[in-house]
């Protein structure tokens, strides 16, 4: 890895400072991306921002009908909140198969969120449930987020501080993973709210997407049988060794209505 | 960009002065010479770097030593009492025979001593495999390492450890 | 000697205590003092010719001490890498063998084919400087599929390789066998790959060096399999550095698999710079470069043809195959898919008539050679799915179709068609045994279930024989190995009881520590704490052919036996004159000499501290010192062999396959320490499950890019991917070498892909599918599925 200035600071603002002005500057809240990325040299930061002492960006709280999860918290933090447990079991299920123990005990929300891979599976949950992102600027709906492969709605040094979840009156998560690295080659996230039923699909194309036909016969009967006959268009999803535009395609439809399954138990 | 850094490793204060992109595990092996913690990979993905810092199991390849400032760090040197009394999950890998070469076994023994702990010392097959997702053998074909794993969740319970 | 430590025992390994609080020392563990870091530039091309090489900026870079290209070997007249057997073609003439530079000089073959070394003082700094070394490649088209290398027009690897064809190899008299099918009654056909693999064993290969400048010494530390052949290579044919001046280590090793055996270039190179750069070196891979550099396994295309009369039973095997060997020859790689392969191909059965033709070819790709089982894997892959094939088609049940041709117990020494002389062997007792554990008579009611939940259950066999336990020198030479195949052993006592055995075979994973220690502890009855093995130091251990081919136990177990009939013979003249006895009535037992049939007795402690303290002594008869020698060399391989019996379910949804059950029941002969072996099982079925549902180096068809590069792609089985293992045991005792003991590292992994994929045709069968390829992955197992549906759709 190429080397850098590191800064450690102890609030937001602080943090927004340091990354204000320096285009080339990164923030880093668990590392677990950014350093394997380091590591190869396929960025060169001229600085990385640890956001780890930041204490007012980790944390779980539940407010009115919303979890709200700080940026900072770490994937085996909410894998095992009770709060998120109780609120939104399948968020807690979502967070406990994000990588291995060790990635869980550093990775965060907030640094997967941002760096939006095409199969992470927290932004599978994040448009699943209509979650709001909030910045150290503003609020942006999970649908105005997510932009594209690796692409998202932050501006330069803007950093998530938090994502709130509404509840969910059903919700499942299915992530069928890719054999090798174990990242979603396909995860669907269903959920019944109070705004709707929605159904998201992450790993399958270069970025989270709905399916609306799903959505609509769901609203009108949330069972599997519902979602039998609709067939996902392979055009445009990912095709790698593991899996073809196809195969995710089929994937798309069992995991769906598996999650349904599960989101109806 | 030289940076000091000063944590506690096995009980012990230590210090030293490392670039800013140096990794933790680099800081235990070439800065400390405490080459028990090894390096499998480049792609955080097979585990044999794992350590504790500050109680939790971590891949020391996917940190910076600067992350590590003030923390409390255990590595495979640190688990044994004594030469002759080992860790109840060392011994339980000795008698189990689940190593072989030796080199995914230190950061197998972290990860398993973290499993165990989380899981309040009760496992099944099916959860210590899952759990050993981070973790790649080329040796044992596992069946040991689950074997050993599911016998020391016990050992460790009355141990207290 | 007491039952708790001597053969047949569960000893607790000797070496489990360094390794388990973290002192092992392995070559990247080694502190050197002033030591500089190497970073390898390696071809990101898979076709390229070197325009020119630019280091001009990289050399002001900081830190750099040095940096070589190929052209510095050529102009140090360094000879090239070598191949070390010598295959002949069906018309006797050598394999082709292009030079194998040690770093690229004009034209780079493969992607991580090596270009130039920078010497700096960090490793960052090394890498840091590569990154500004300018290198002009024109790029080329490549040939990465072994399938197509022959093909007119494909692109050639080296010009003196016509063709691509490496050799055209052929055994068993072919016009015998058309005759034969001829007359069969039925003819199974089958077309297989056998993916190509990474070995990926956990320690990254590494290598440091330091010269002596006073004393002219090189000392290289290695991750090797076997330092004194890699001594004797790099001697004799790379360096020309004078074997007694150079020492080569091989500390701790995490694991081999085979792709430790060969002599690389960065260590070469390494050792080469060490006295250049005036001060120690060091390197260690980066697993991307390992995925890159290692030499792969497998890596066939095959077609065969079995005949049968109308009862089953085998009348003649027909097998044709291309065999990949990379880019460039590697150390053993010409062996493997003909020795060490076709005279494998008749298996456990009778087969009276087999031919097979191999060719080998050339392709952009890393050398390939042996991987745990090399080559016999591949012939038990072929053999064990056509036989199950073949009971499908003939509707037999595959475990009555083995039985009927197996060879009977009572033909052994069993000469076979395809030139191996088995020694011994009961294979009927094998099966039962495993079909007894595997529960198969109640495996249709266990399918019925799985079907009522959705999935689809399969049951597989797999029957392997194998030949290891390397071998007999004669023999190998007859085939064109460089090499003698014996095994060597000194052991030591020291003045004050205790001893040391030095073996020229190697433990990076095998446990020699203890099941050494246990034949020497049970044969002298000497305590275990009192004995140490040695290994993995040229300069201290005897000249000896390392630790591969299943043949550290036979082999080298064999030579501690000899050695240790010395010691007792020796310490019998020196007891008797302690006794005051004669010679031919002193008895060795437990540890004590005695005269036969009195209660005069010396313990071996004591008959040691005479021989080295020898006033009262036959010192006209016998010279002091007690420490012997022994070099054996085996009368024929060893042939361990057993029965597999795999169960998978499979999701016919998404294509998932998992493996439910999964029963060993092998032959090892003797067995020292049931411990070791069924470790050594466990991690050979699960290397060989890899290959058949996870594994597949990929190499991209246009690019020549190796597509599977990281763990990120290639699927390395995980603890959550395997079950625990059911392992059972039959015992034929091997007739010819003074243990008694085959081999067992290697069986697991050449059994299990046929076991797997049987399985999964079994499970598949109801459906229609006729055909996965290895690996079956969820997706191959979904596009099959979809293939067959679309075939009963048409
Ligand atoms: C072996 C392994 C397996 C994995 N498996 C999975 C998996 O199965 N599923 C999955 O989803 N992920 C997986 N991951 C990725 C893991 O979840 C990461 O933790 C996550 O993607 C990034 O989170 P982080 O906190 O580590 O971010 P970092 O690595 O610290 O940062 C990632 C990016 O986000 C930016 N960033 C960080 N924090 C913020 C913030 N608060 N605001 C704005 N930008 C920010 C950084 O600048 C950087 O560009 C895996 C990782 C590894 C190493
Ligand atoms: S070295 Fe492989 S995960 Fe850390
Ligand atoms: S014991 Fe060798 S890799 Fe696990």
């Amino acid at each position: 890895m190429y080397d850098f200035a590191y800064h450690r600071p102890k609030s937001v603002a602080d943090a927004v400072g340091l990354l204000k002005g320096k285009p080339e500057a990164r923030a880093m809240s668990g590392g677990m991306t950014l350093i394997p990325t380091l590591k190869q040299r396929l960025a060169r930061p001229s600085d990385v921002v640890d956001l780890g002492g930041v204490k007012e960006l980790a944390g779980i709280k539940v407010e009115g009908n919303n979890v709200v999860v700080g940026g900072m918290t770490r994937h085996a933090d909410v894998a095992t909140s009770a709060e998120v447990k109780a609120a939104i079991p399948a968020l807690a299920h979502l967070a406990g198969h994000i990588g291995d123990p060790q990635v869980r005990n550093r990775g965060t929300i907030g640094g997967s969120v941002a760096n939006n891979d095409p199969a992470a599976d927290y932004p599978g949950a994040v448009v699943g449930l209509n979650a709001t992102v909030t910045t150290n600027t503003r609020k942006i709906a999970a649908d105005d987020f997510f932009k594209g492969l690796f692409e998202t709605a932050l501006a330069d040094g803007e950093l998530i501080t938090s994502i709130s979840f509404p509840k969910a009156e059903k919700a499942a998560y299915m992530k069928f993973p890719n054999p090798a690295s174990r990242y979603a080659m396909v995860g669907v996230f269903v959920a019944k709210t109070a705004g709707g039923v929605r159904v998201a699909v992450t790993g399958a194309g270069p970025c989270v997407f709905r399916v609306k036909a799903m959505e609509d016969a769901l609203a009108k009967n949330f069972s599997s049988a519902a979602i039998k006959d609709i067939k996902i268009p392979a055009d445009g999803l990912n095709s790698d060794i593991h899996g073809s535009a196809e195969y995710r395609a089929h994937l798309v439809g069992v995991m769906a209505r598996r999650a349904v399954d599960a989101a109806n138990k | 960009m030289s940076i000091s850094v000063a944590m506690t490793v096995n009980g012990k204060a230590v210090s030293g002065k490392v670039e800013a992109r140096t990794l933790l595990v680099q800081f235990l092996r070439e800065h400390l010479g405490m080459t028990g913690t090894h390096v499998g990979c480049d792609t955080s993905q097979c585990g044999a770097c794992v350590i504790h810092v500050d109680g939790k199991s971590v891949k020391s390849c996917t940190m910076l030593a600067v992350q590590a400032e003030g923390a409390k760090v255990t590595t495979i040197e640190g688990l044994a009492a004594s030469p002759d009394k080992l860790h109840p999950m060392q011994e339980a890998f000795r008698e189990n025979h689940a190593l072989q070469c030796g080199f995914c076994t230190p950061g197998m023994v972290m990860s398993a001593i973290d499993m165990v702990k989380r899981h309040n010392y009760q496992l099944d097959e099916a959860t210590v495999r899952r759990e050993l997702e981070g973790n790649l053998c080329r040796c044992t074909g596992y069946h040991n390492i689950v074997k050993a794993i599911l016998a020391a969740a016990p050992a460790m319970k009355s141990a207290g450890v | 000697m007491t039952a708790a430590t001597g053969i047949g025992a569960r000893v607790l390994r000797t070496e489990d205590k360094r390794f388990l609080t973290g002192n092992g020392r392995y070559v990247d563990d080694l502190p050197l003092a002033r030591a500089t870091y190497a970073y390898f530039l390696r071809s990101p091309h898979a076709h390229a010719k070197i325009k020119s090489i630019d280091i001009s900026a990289a050399a002001k870079m900081p830190g750099v001490v040095n940096i070589f290209t190929g052209k510095d070997l050529v102009d140090a007249k360094v000879g090239g890498l070598i191949c070390g057997w010598v295959v002949k073609d069906k018309h006797g003439q050598p394999h082709k063998a292009p030079a194998h530079p040690v770093m690229a000089v004009d034209t780079v073959r493969y992607v991580g084919d090596t270009v130039a070394m920078v010497v700096a003082n960090t490793y960052d700094e090394a890498k840091d400087a590569a990154e500004s070394i300018k290198v002009d490649y024109e790029v080329k088209p490549a040939n990465v599929d072994p399938g197509r290398a022959l093909d007119k027009g494909a692109v050639e690897v080296h010009p003196e390789a016509p063709g691509n064809l490496v050799y055209d190899w052929e055994i068993g008299v072919k016009a015998d066998v058309d005759a034969a099918f001829a007359k069969a009654a039925h003819v199974t056909k089958l077309d297989l790959i056998n993916n190509r693999l990474i070995p990926n064993a956990m320690e990254p290969r590494a290598a440091a060096a330091d010269y002596d400048k006073g004393t002219g010494q090189y000392t290289l530390w290695s991750t090797s399999q076997n330092p004194h052949v890699l001594r004797l290579i790099l001697s004799a044919f790379v360096l020309g550095i004078p074997e007694h001046k150079l020492r080569v280590i091989a500390p701790d090793v995490g694991g081999g698999f085979g792709s430790k055996i060969f002599c690389y270039a960065d260590e070469t190179m390494v050792c080469w710079a060490a006295s250049r750069v005036g001060r120690p070196i060091k390197w260690t891979a980066e697993r991307s470069e390992s995925f890159q550099t290692d030499c792969h396994g497998r890596d066939h295309v095959t077609h065969a043809e079995l005949a049968m009369d109308k009862d089953g039973k085998f009348l003649a095997l027909k097998v044709d195959t291309i065999a990949n060997m990379g880019a460039y020859l590697s150390t053993f790689s010409t062996a493997v898919p003909t020795y060490l392969y076709a005279t494998l191909l008749a298996g456990q059965y009778t087969t009276p008539l087999i031919y097979a033709n191999v060719k080998a070819v050339f392709t952009h790709t890393a050398p390939v050679d042996a991987y745990r089982g090399a080559g016999r894997p591949e012939a038990t892959f072929v053999i064990e799915s056509i036989v199950s094939k073949a009971a499908a088609e003939m509707k037999m049940d595959p475990a009555e179709l083995r039985r009927k041709n197996f060879i009977p117990s009572t033909a052994f020494p069993y000469q076979t068609p395809v030139a191996l002389q088995y020694d011994s062997g009961n294979y009927p007792p094998i099966i039962d045994e495993a079909i007894k554990i595997a529960d198969y008579k109640g495996f249709e009611a266990r399918r019925a279930e799985a079907k009522s939940r959705g999935k689809l259950r399969g049951i597989g066999f797999s029957s392997y024989i194998e030949a290891c336990g390397l071998a007999p020198s004669q023999v190998i030479g007859q085939l064109g190995g460089g090499v003698g195949q014996w095994e060597a052993a000194q052991i030591k006592f020291n003045p004050t009881g205790n001893v040391q055995i030095m073996t020229g075979s190697h433990s990076h994973g095998q446990s020699h520590e203890t099941t050494f220690a246990q034949i020497v502890s049970d044969k002298l009855g000497v305590p275990m704490e009192q004995i140490e093995i040695v290994h993995g130091d040229t300069a201290t251990t005897p000249f000896g052919m390392g630790t591969y081919g299943s043949r550290s136990l036979a082999v080298g177990g064999s030579a501690i036996m000899k050695a240790a009939d010395k010691i007792i013979a020796k310490g019998k003249k020196i007891a008797a004159h302690l006794m005051e006895a004669s010679v031919a009535d002193v008895v060795f037992e437990n540890g004590t000499f005695k005269v036969a049939g009195t209660d005069k007795n010396v313990p071996l402690a004591q008959v040691v501290f005479a021989a080295y303290v020898p006033h009262n002594y036959p010192l006209a008869e016998v010279e002091p010192g007690m420490d012997e020698n022994a070099f054996y060399d085996p009368a024929n391989f060893v042939y361990p062999a057993g029965t597999q019996i795999c169960e998978v379910e499979i999701d016919p949804d998404t294509g998932e396959v998992e493996i439910v059950n999964f029963t060993a029941v092998d032959d090892f002969g003797n067995i020292i320490n049931p411990m070791v072996v069924e470790g050594q099982v466990h991690g050979g079925i699960v290397q060989g499950i890899g290959q058949a549902l996870l594994e597949a180096a990929v190499y991209d068809k246009a690019t020549g890019q190796l597509i599977s590069g990281s763990y990120m792609d290639y699927t390395m089985p995980r603890a959550d991917d395997v079950p625990s293992f059911k392992l059972g045991y039959k015992v034929t005792p091997c007739p010819h070498n003074p243990l008694g003991v085959k081999g067992c590292g290697e069986a697991g992994a050449i059994a299990s892909p046929a076991a797997v994929m049987n399985a999964v045709h079994n499970a598949l069968a109801p459906i229609g599918v006729k055909h996965v390829e290895m690996p079956a992955t969820p997706l191959n197992v979904w596009q099959s599925i979809q293939g067959a549906q679309r075939q009963a759709a048409e």
